[in-house]
């Protein structure tokens, strides 16, 4: 099939960047839009042109390396689906394709598709794990976990780290991406002893870093490939607002 | 204290800002309906409007322990307050939004879970103006072509034989009806009220309060302006 | 090339514990002292470097991702083993070690491999308190499953997504000690190669992805957790940036190869759709416990899969072996498949797999017990090829996925470079000829966790402490041959893209030296390598500029070295004249067409000394010895 692609090329961090018109012809319904992107940029660089930068590694839906606006929708038209996993036969022929950056201030372009996602990391540095000494945990057995609480655990922690949530959310929010943490690591009796001071330090992190605030659109639960659910957001809210309230002292949410 | 500060400088704490004032205001929403069911009644054998009765009470509630129109006051300037705090954080909010999102896309599709969660900021606006109006038009009455101080029955049907004036009314009340169902979702996923058993309630729970009100606000006057209640 | 491979002494149960007394230990006053360099936040570098900032050492730790959460750890399926015995089958530390050095068909280190199941126990803990959401039993206690032919149930699993959640685990201990102050991360920095000053290893020079500025970083000791080097196929289960370069560059530095034809094939992968094919994506391979496996007869079989009948059916697998059937190991599976394809019984539109049917299966537990089991895999391969499993047969085909083959390396973890350890898969320690299923998490987490923390300060303590700056003449000199490189790689301004080169590449090296080698095949590849390498420097096209991020450049410095590295894996499976685990000679087969192991002449390791590109190199061989495990052949029959 044959595709009209408008691809939105960026040099780099400074140029303002455009929208540029490309055709992309013997496209198979079988390649995955990562592939078509691939032939394009052969073509591109067969032509002397540079190839337009995109992310990706794994291209199977898990390091969450890949994504990109596609026709407005984080990773394009397929729900539950990353873009390396999204296959041509999504589309129709003649169709015309807006391809686009994650846009958020706290995910800066650094050329065409590819944002600086480096924002994530430290929201994750902020509390975002256990602090266990390698070498002094209990056997793992020492500490029954119940099934669901263990399920609900990894439920919230399939969370790739893409950026389709930021990108989705009108208010370019992160709160789902910091929330499935708070929540994956609430569910497990080991996140107990840092619960309240992760939740606040993660917040901070998030609100520091430019993301914007969560307006409970569900945008968010729409674009994820992995189908986080923004019931974790309330969570957040609620292990926020206890943390808050808290008569016991707890850290600032800086630690170090 | 530092920790409530703390809260309150996160936009999670502006959010529990929005949550509470706007508590207080859809409480005040739906008292406000089911008084106005009032015009529903006829009046009592001494020619009093059940309205007329019902917004004496109102006047004059918690006399003597205080002064005529003590109690009212008190909760005027509660409401004004929560109305404050709720305009003050959404345009705090709005503003963070749009730092956060500088450039939109080329090509954008929504993905919201509801029309309404959109129409919010908008919807707040009209919101706004209209209680405005709703000041000028029944409590103070420069916008009433003929009020009479204290005649609430009479005010209220001389208003909405108007068509225009129940038209006004309709937009204004399809606007609550929106921003009150995204506002009580809302109000649960702000403030962590969530149970993963009960979270399927909360969505059926937003609509039906919104309906009812939304029906509840809208009965009498359709019943003025088809000449049932006069 | 000197290779002492420093195992303790002592029976082998004792051999770790003894060797961690006689080590010399670093003060921990002084850690903060010295700096160590870690290549790579996979399972290998993101623990090791979370554990290292720990203990006080000064941690610079490198990806060429953006995040260290990408690394392709995270793209495992089944599980990691540990011999906790926690399902009181009869599985102990010497079973564990003994499945792994026999599943790897006696060519790996006993030693190294004994140490391996002893820590496996600690590393379940170590994630399990980490908030690593394992599966669990309804009792609350962790869950197993068997595993990869396994006689025992020990692995422990989180769904699918094993790989995921551990890396998760590690990154996040790793983004503690970050912010914590003891760990400086540098993102989209690519090492490009290795500062060695007087025989010892003491930095890396590396390239900002975004800038495009070449950097040099020193330090005491440097790591590389660098992963493997599958993508010398071009299509592989690897993730796309997968290369062999940081391992490649410590090669050219001095550090001997070991094992490099020690490739791993997985028999169930979708096969490639048409010439457009990026990578293979691996279908876990639990799903050969209920598929069965088949080709039709007729090789003309024009007919769709649920037409044909069963008597026009070849269940092959279950014919060769009747009492393993469609569990054989893997590459007895994979390479079935392959002769199956080769002799026109192929599947599909391209006649390039074979079916893996769920139809009895269906039948016999139900949709819904199906669905419950691979309810992912079948959407995932849905998703993929746009065909139900449910209604019609998976298609299926062996992709390259493991290398056990890395740099050489001594119990320490050390290369033949003195300051430089290489971890995780981009050594070659503990599988041998052929890795177990779940082993691979196990090895790059025991490395990262629990050896390299402790070996590291062995080393630290018997050297004397000097300063190499980023202003000395060696790391200098090396900065310039890194530029020189890159410019040579703008400047040739040829004609083909990096990619159709190294689609060529791979698709020599998948005849030559994949699931089967033969003497002619290798030797023709030998002489084609050589050819192709220097069409590539004359006619290669890298568009943009050196000065940016130019995507174009960094896969043409990778596809440069696997040219050269090509070489190497062809002259190893060459030189070792037998089959052994993955490692398949023609020349070397049983009478019932299974490898041939020849232990008299080959119970070796291969260690490849670098002597220049184009140079022969030169073969170096560690003898192993088999005190605890008998040598024994196996049989699936």
């Amino acid at each position: 099939m044959k595709l009209t692609l408008h691809v939105w090329r960026q040099s780099g961090p400074n140029d303002v960047g455009r929208h540029e018109r490309y055709e992309a012809d013997d496209v198979s319904e079988h390649m995955s839009f990562l592939e078509m992107l691939d032939v394009v940029n052969e073509r591109l660089t067969e032509r002397g042109e540079e190839p337009i930068a995109f992310e990706h590694d794994c291209r199977e839906g898990i390091c969450g390396t890949c994504g990109m606006m596609i026709n407005g929708v984080p990773h394009g038209p397929k729900s539950m689906t990353t873009a390396c996993q999204l296959h041509m036969r999504s589309f129709r022929d003649g169709d015309e394709i807006w391809i686009e950056p994650w846009r958020a201030t706290a995910f800066p372009v650094l050329k065409d598709l590819v944002v600086d996602r480096a924002g994530f990391d430290r929201i994750i540095a902020s509390g975002g794990y256990v602090t266990v000494r390698t070498g002094s945990a209990p056997d793992g057995n020492a500490m029954p976990v119940p099934k669901d609480d263990a399920d609900a655990a990894f439920d919230a922690a399939t969370c790739i780290g893409c950026g389709a949530c930021v990108a989705a959310c009108p208010n370019a929010s992160a709160m789902l991406f910091t929330s499935a943490k708070v929540a994956h690591l609430a569910a497990l009796p080991q996140g107990q002893t840092e619960r309240w001071d992760r939740v606040l330090g993660m917040v901070e992190t998030h609100d520091a870093e430019g993301f914007g605030n969560c307006t409970n659109h569900g945008a968010c639960e729409t674009a994820c490939p992995k189908g986080i659910s923004i019931d974790y957001i309330a969570q957040l809210n609620r292990d926020l607002i206890r943390a808050t309230l808290n008569a016991k002292p707890v850290g600032n949410g800086t630690r170090g | 204290m530092s920790r409530v500060a703390t809260l309150y400088r996160s936009t999670v704490g502006k959010k529990v800002l929005m949550a509470v004032s706007g508590a207080v205001l859809f409480g005040f929403v739906f008292v406000h309906m089911v008084g106005n069911l009032k015009m529903l009644f006829p009046p009592d054998a001494a020619g009093h409007y059940a309205m007329d009765v019902y917004a004496e009470y109102l006047r004059d509630f918690g006399y003597p322990l205080v002064p005529h129109a003590g109690v009212l006051w008190i909760a005027r300037f509660v409401l004004l307050v929560a109305v404050g705090i709720h305009i003050v954080s959404a345009v705090q909010l709005a503003r963070l939004s749009r730092a956060a999102r500088p450039r939109g896309y080329a090509k954008e599709k929504s993905l919201s879970l509801s029309y309404a969660s959109r129409t919010m900021r908008w919807g707040g606006v009209i919101l706004l103006l209209f209680i405005v109006y709703h000041i000028l038009h029944f409590t103070t009455g420069q916008a009433h072509s003929s009020f009479v101080a204290g005649a609430v029955h009479r005010n209220y049907v001389v208003a909405f034989q108007s068509p225009i004036v129940y038209g006004v009314y309709f937009v204004a009340q399809l606007a609550l009806c929106f921003h009150l169902y995204h506002g009580v979702w809302s109000f649960f996923q702000t403030l962590g009220l969530s149970h993963p058993k009960y979270n399927h309630l909360r969505r059926p729970f937003a609509v039906g309060f919104a309906l009812v009100v939304f029906v509840g606000f809208l009965t009498p006057p359709t019943l003025v302006l088809v000449g049932v209640v006069s | 090339m000197e290779l002492n491979s420093g195992i303790p002494s002592g029976p082998i149960a004792e051999k770790w514990d003894n060797h961690r007394f006689d080590m010399k230990l670093v003060n921990p006053a002084n850690k903060r002292k010295y700096d160590v360099i870690i290549v790579g936040t996979g399972l290998a570098g993101a623990s090791a470097a979370a554990t290292m900032g720990e203990l006080g050492y000064n941690v610079k730790v490198f990806t060429y991702h953006d995040s260290p959460r990408r690394a392709h750890s995270i793209a495992a399926q089944g599980g990691i083993n540990a011999a906790k015995n926690y399902q009181n089958d009869g599985d102990s530390i010497f079973r564990l070690f003994y499945d792994t050095v026999k599943g790897g068909d006696f060519r790996s280190r006993e030693a190294n491999v004994y140490r391996l199941a002893q820590i496996s126990l600690n590393i379940i803990d170590q994630a399990v308190a980490q908030g690593v959401p394992f599966a669990r039993e309804y009792g609350g206690l962790l869950a197993n499953r068997s595993f990869g032919g396994a006689q025992v149930s020990r692995t422990f699993y989180a769904r699918g997504q094993t790989g995921q959640q551990l890396l998760l685990g590690a990154y996040q201990a790793l983004e503690c000690q970050i912010r914590a102050g003891t760990v400086e991360i540098s993102t989209r920095h690519e090492m490009m190669d290795v500062v060695v000053v007087d025989g010892v290893a003491r930095g890396i020079v590396t390239r900002d992805l975004v800038s495009g500025g070449i950097e040099s970083f020193t330090a005491d000791a440097v790591v590389l957790a660098t992963g493997g080097y599958s993508n010398v196929f071009f299509l592989s289960t690897n993730a796309k940036h997968c290369n062999v370069t940081a391992a490649w560059r410590a090669h050219r530095r001095g550090a001997g190869f070991a094992n490099p034809c020690f490739t791993q094939i997985h028999p169930t992968c979708i096969p490639p759709s048409g010439d457009y094919q990026s990578k293979l994506t691996l279908m876990s391979e639990s799903l050969r416990n209920d598929g069965r496996i088949w080709v039709p007869k007729d090789e003309d079989e024009t007919r769709r899969a649920r037409d044909i009948p069963e008597s026009e059916r070849d269940y092959y697998l279950e014919r060769f072996y009747p009492s393993f059937g469609n569990l054989s190991p893997r590459d007895i599976a994979s390479r079935r498949a392959k002769q199956m394809v080769d002799e026109g019984h192929g599947v599909g539109e391209r006649k390039n797999g074979v079916y893996l049917d769920f139809k009895d299966a269906i039948a016999r537990l139900g949709r819904d017990a199906i669905s419950e089991r691979y309810g992912n895999l079948f959407e995932m391969y849905e998703k993929i090829t746009g065909e139900n499993p449910y209604e019609t047969p998976m298609r299926i085909y062996p992709a390259p996925h493991y290398t056990m083959g890395g740099l050489w390396v001594d119990y320490d973890l050390m290369t033949t470079v003195p300051g430089l350890f290489a971890i995780g898969e981009a050594n070659f320690s503990d599988h041998g000829a052929n890795r177990l299923g779940a082993s691979a998490l196990m090895q790059g987490l025991a490395d990262g966790y629990f050896v390299i923390p402790l070996t590291i300060g062995n080393y630290l303590a018997r050297v004397t402490k000097s300063r190499v700056g980023t202003d000395h003449p060696a790391v200098k000199d090396t900065e310039v041959e890194v530029r020189a490189r890159l410019d040579r790689l703008m400047s040739v301004h040829g004609k083909r893209t990096v990619d159709s080169f190294h689609i060529e590449l791979g698709r020599l090296m998948w005849n030559a030296c994949g699931m089967e080698r033969s003497k002619e095949g290798l030797e023709d590849a030998l002489k084609r390598i050589p050819e192709l390498r220097e069409e590539f420097w004359r006619d290669v096209r890298v568009p943009g500029s050196a000065a940016d991020l130019n995507q174009s450049l960094e896969k043409a410095g990778r596809v440069a070295d696997f040219m050269e590295f090509a070489e190497v894996m062809c002259h190893d499976a060459l030189t070792r004249d037998e089959s052994c685990g993955a490692h398949y000679r023609i020349e070397h087969t049983t009478d019932e067409g299974e490898a041939k192991r020849d232990d008299e002449n080959y119970a070796f390791a291969s260690v490849w000394e670098f002597k220049g590109v184009g140079e022969s190199p030169v073969l170096h061989r560690e003898s192993l010895e088999f005190e605890n495990v008998e040598l024994s052949t196996r049989s699936y029959k």
